[in-house]
């Protein structure tokens, strides 16, 4: 099994095999992080495109930090305007950059399932930087590989996902990412934001907040994306934050040494307060460190590499 | 006296009178003349072999949009009767949410004409139910009724609001008309691309809730018990939805239903199971395995009246970019004919009768317009079937210029053989002749 060539669209099609390869991979890459010159030439006249039709600061840093690392050459794109208006089509431009010579392209769109449509219209590989509310499946291996780095284990570990579960790909992507890995999940959140059939994809969904917090190993909050609500799923930030938010209270109920997670940008005092985002068992910052480690991995195995090269 | 057409030895079924048998069709003119075991070789005539073949009533498709007039590039009056024809049905039912919309009598006017001069089958406008489509006011039904209209449909919504749609219904007692309703919910549908389940969740898509579909349905089977209105509800697509028509049929109001092909065979495993195919995005949507069983159920016990296609070709553009930003719809009238017969006649599920009545039968006594029956005297409308043919469906053959189809590539048996439109051979063997 390897990765070389192929598409990175989510983590329901993604096996465990190939899960593995790009956790050791990148905990071999990692260290290239810590280095005071922090370029390889692994990926030295490969060119990497990202192609992000919504905004993004930290998964279009990372992957373009992960490409040059590695020595690759970047070029990034933000087309303007989306969907209704008619700019070029997104067949024709990803066309475009792939006879220009691109060997890759890493693409976040507003839409779930672009990236499976990129996937037919171009012959180099896609990787999946979020699409709509579909899955972000980079988000869910560096998920993964942080709470391999506090816990070593994922198998038999209780996560608890608060929040916005229907809207957030990120839930998605450590839905399918940490159950196939073992992990028990149990989510909660205002009945509005939860999706139906959860229960189907073995994901305990709790009534209540507290409940799902009880015994966790890893607190996951998710973003309440605002700008994504359609009115009248909840009635206001301050009622979110009373019943759904995580505080310093509500946290006595997991495990004293649960690790806090997010994925980014928080909204501080609303779905996670200061103390508990700033405190020394959240791993909201080592995240982002194993973001461009897991990016590198991915690059790299994408783009042609071997995890036995390394 | 010329008689022009004898079909020979088909095996001729006519769900109204319940005939079942070979027999000799000779036709003169425009009607059947004479229906009976051995018919002697006229002078003059042509004769149609039509041993082994299935003769049925000419098939009436009671949804199809054509496009015409603002919307050319997807189809057009020509190229969609075509596709009518290639598919074994002689006549349409075509929807008004064109540009202009069909609102007034001189759409239909044009429509019509351009169906004299261009159609390959009869074409049967359906006028909007208010003008503009939008939901404000009452169109000029009985205009467009004298124009040639059959019946009345906002379709690609529904009637707005229960007041307009109570309105609708009664005031269309005077002429007797129905109207065609598209049952939908838009405050619940918005902004969904498919069924709302674990289908919808997993796909990462807002979901359109079957609910969206049977509020209107309830609403309207209420307005036809308060009006006494003739209420046809298309496209339905919920084991809900047809629980509420069943109730209403036994209350003996004046409800009927059809069902597309795509609903009785397709749930909505097929978006992912496609990555994402846009040829599976369609309102309303592909629902699930339990929707589907009761579309068969409710077919195969009467409770749906009709099989309509719901033919909605797009132009590539329009299918070829994100799932959000694909139109809805299927291109069916070429692949139609050929399902029913593979997934539901030939396993026994439904007889040929109950084809013929679903499919010609019950949409020319919904609409009230000539067909749906093969006896002396009757117009010489005939779709024979080959039951034994083989197929693949292949976008490259059809006739449509629509070939958004999620049937592509299937493996089909029985198919349309011949159409004949007012005794005139229009589609022999797959060819449009005339």
């Amino acid at each position: 099994m390897t990765l070389r060539g192929k598409d990175l669209l989510s983590l329901r099609e993604m096996s465990p095999e190939d899960i593995e390869s790009v956790l050791s991979t990148a905990r071999s890459l990692k260290e290239i992080l810590s280095r005071p010159l922090k370029k390889v030439p692994t990926l030295r006249g490969k060119v990497v495109c990202t192609l992000f039709y919504e905004a993004s600061t930290r998964t279009r840093a990372s992957f373009e930090l992960a490409a040059k690392y590695m020595s690759a050459d970047t070029v990034s794109l933000q087309p303007s305007g989306s969907s209704v208006q008619k700019g070029e089509t997104l067949s024709d431009t990803a066309r475009n950059l792939e006879v220009m010579g691109t060997d890759v392209v890493v693409m976040r769109h507003p839409v779930s399932g672009a990236c499976h449509f990129l996937s037919k219209v171009l012959d180099i590989p896609v990787i999946n930087a979020g699409d709509g509310m579909h899955e972000h499946p980079t988000q869910g291996l560096l998920d993964i590989f942080t709470i391999l780095e506090y816990k070593s284990r994922i198998r038999g570990l209780k996560v608890a996902i608060l929040g916005d579960i229907l809207h957030s790909r990120v839930a998605r992507s450590d839905i399918f990412g940490l159950t196939k890995m073992g992990a028990h999940v149990t989510v909660a959140g205002p009945p509005t934001l939860l999706p139906p059939g959860l229960e189907d994809l073995g994901v305990k969904v709790c009534r209540r907040v507290e409940e799902a917090l009880e015994g966790a190993d890893v607190v996951y909050v998710l973003r309440l994306q605002l700008e994504r609500q359609t009115k009248g799923l909840f009635p206001s930030k301050r009622e979110y934050h009373d019943f759904f938010g995580l505080n310093r209270e509500r946290l006595k109920y997991a495990k004293e040494d649960a690790l806090v997670m997010h994925p980014g940008p928080m909204n501080r005092g609303v779905e996670i307060t200061t103390d508990v985002a700033d405190s020394p068992r959240a791993a909201i910052l080592d995240q982002v460190v194993s973001g461009v480690a897991v990016r590198m991995a991915v690059l790299y195995l994408i783009l042609g590499g071997e995890t036995s090269d390394l | 006296m010329t008689y022009n057409l004898l079909i020979r030895r088909g095996r001729v079924i006519d769900p109204a009178s319940g005939r079942d048998e070979e027999l000799d069709l000779l036709i003169q003119g425009d009607k059947i003349s004479g229906m009976a075991k051995s018919i002697p070789e006229p002078e003059g005539a042509e004769i149609v072999d039509a041993a082994g073949k299935i003769v049925l009533p000419g098939l009436i498709d009671m949804h199809v949009h054509l496009r015409e007039p603002g919307f050319g590039h997807k189809e057009d009056i020509d190229s969609g009767t075509k596709a009518a024809a290639a598919g074994g049905f002689t006549a349409v039912a075509c929807m008004p949410n064109t540009e202009p919309a069909m609102d007034n009598d001189s759409v239909v006017y044009s429509v019509l004409r351009r169906a004299s001069e261009k159609g390959h089958v009869r074409v049967y406008p359906v006028g909007a139910v208010t003008k503009g489509r939008a939901g404000k006011e009452l169109a000029e039904m009985g205009e467009m009724l004298k124009a040639g209209a059959v019946a009345f449909s906002d379709d690609g919504s529904a009637v707005s609001t229960s007041h307009l749609m109570r309105c609708a219904l009664e005031y269309l007692t005077a002429f007797g008309a129905p109207v065609i309703e598209h049952p939908e919910d838009k405050s619940l549908s918005e902004g969904g691309q498919m069924n709302l389940g674990l289908n919808s969740t997993i796909a990462g898509f807002r979901g359109i809730p079957r609910e969206a579909e049977e509020i209107i349905v309830a609403r309207d089977i209420a307005l036809a018990g308060l009006t006494g209105g003739k209420l046809h509800l298309t496209h339905v697509s919920t084991a809900g939805s047809l629980e509420l028509v069943r109730r209403a049929k036994a209350r003996g109001l004046r409800v009927t239903c059809d069902v597309t092909p795509h609903h009785l065979l397709l749930t909505d495993d097929m978006v992912l199971e496609s990555g994402y195919d846009t040829n599976t995005k369609v309102n309303p949507p592909l629902r699930s395995k339990e929707d589907v069983e009761a579309m068969k159920q409710g077919l195969i016990d009467g409770t749906i009246d009709a099989i309509a296609t719901d033919h909605a070709p797009h132009h590539v553009d329009d299918k070829w970019v994100e799932y959000d930003y694909a139109e809805p719809g299927i291109s069916g009238l070429e692949t139609a004919v050929g399902l029913i017969l593979d997934k539901l006649v030939r396993p026994g599920l439904i007889s040929w009768s109950r084809m013929a009545e679903a499919m010609s039968l019950a949409p020319a006594k919904i609409l009230g317009v000539p067909g749906g029956v093969l006896n002396e005297g009757a117009v010489a409308d005939i779709t024979i079937v080959d039951p034994e043919r083989e197929f693949s469906v292949n976008t490259r053959d059809f006739k449509s210029k629509g070939k958004n189809t999620p049937f592509q590539g299937w493996r089909l048996t029985g198919m349309p053989w011949m159409t004949i439109v007012g005794g005139k051979i229009i589609m022999r063997n797959g060819t449009i002749v005339s």
